[in-house]
């Protein structure tokens, strides 16, 4: 075919689809939205013992528009869901949630007026974790089933 | 040195005839006047046997609970710090008229503290400057801790509250 010639430097043929989530799992980019307990186990989770660096999702930052990955930790209160969507809505696409903790997840034992039964009411979660509050290796366990989904997923199913 | 009985001897001397009920639980010594006489209560305490502090205010729901006359009470905890000395005056409120003199300019803690009050049991305070929610959302119907009130109602809340944002008029 004469290519050689035109090939100066090495390559290797792949589909898009697997670069393009190799790259999004390796490198999630986390917004803590800590709330109760959970959030001081996450630090657990950030620090050396544990360190989710390992997963390469150790970026933890403070601003929902730099983040893809929502770790909502703690109970969610009537009065902070609006808040708790609105940051929803400012992270941009891609973007997956966990939910850390029975409070996140279930309203935990706070069946009463002010607390809102389980997060899935107010946005999409990717992930549940179990526990009050979870083990660091809950944590890093649902991260490593975020990694599974994003490999499964389409390039092109987000926009 | 002054005892918990001493003050409540002091406080049942003064308002003789007036005072509702008086009881002690575990040495604890508590007495219940009318909301007329919460003010007259709280600077008797203050001003006549040192007590600098109130700690807190608290409110009861006794429905069906018993045969009292009154449905709700409105609890004041006091501490002297100079005797090590605590006090508590309950006021009786009635369904039909459930409002109580505010004392937020006596201690300044008691604006927020009647804030509560007023969010969860509805009781109101007169001459309150600023009497919102203070902790249930802006858009919640009803008062929480009321006894009547359905345990499993949810109210959701379709916007970030405005209470969520500091007011600043208070703290100045």
């Amino acid at each position: 075919m004469g290519l050689e010639s035109h090939v100066t430097q090495p390559f290797l043929a792949t589909r898009m689809d697997e670069v393009i989530n190799w790259g999004r799992k390796y490198s999630m980019w986390p917004m803590p939205f800590g709330t109760a307990c959970c959030a001081i186990e996450f630090m657990g989770v950030v620090s050396s013992r544990f360190d989710i660096s390992r997963f390469g999702a150790e970026l933890v930052r403070f601003s929902p528009r730099q983040a893809d990955l929502l770790l909502v930790m703690g109970t969610i209160t009537q009065k902070q869901a609006p808040v708790l969507k609105q940051i929803y809505d400012q992270m941009p696409n891609p973007k997956w949630v966990l939910s850390m903790g029975a409070c996140a997840s279930t309203g935990g034992f706070y069946d009463n007026y002010t607390t809102v039964q389980g997060i899935d009411e107010i946005i999409p979660v990717d992930v549940y974790v179990a526990g009050c509050p979870p083990r660091p290796e809950n944590v890093i366990g649902a991260v490593v089933k975020i990694m599974e989904k994003i490999d499964r997923e389409k390039a092109a199913d987000w926009r | 040195m002054m005892t918990e009985a001493d003050v409540a001897t002091r406080v049942q001397a003064h308002f003789g005839g007036r005072v509702l009920e008086a009881g002690a639980f575990r040495g604890q010594h508590t007495i219940t006047l009318a909301p007329t006489d919460l003010r007259e209560a709280l600077l008797f305490l203050r001003d006549e046997l040192g007590f600098e502090w109130l700690m807190d205010i608290g409110g009861v729901d006794y429905l069906g609970y018993d045969e009292r006359d009154w449905r709700f009470e409105v609890v004041y905890a006091m501490l002297s710090m100079q005797h090590n000395v605590r006090f508590r005056i309950k006021v009786a409120v009635s369904e039909a008229n459930s409002s109580v003199p505010s004392v937020w300019d006596l201690w300044a803690i008691a604006n927020w503290e009647e804030r509560e009050v007023w969010d969860m049991y509805g009781i109101v305070f007169e001459n309150h400057p600023n009497l919102r929610r203070i902790l249930c959302h802006d858009e919640f119907v009803g008062h929480a801790l009321r006894k009547d009130y359905p345990i499993t109602r949810r109210q959701k809340l379709s916007a970030p509250s405005e209470n969520i944002l500091c007011d600043r008029s208070e703290i100045a």
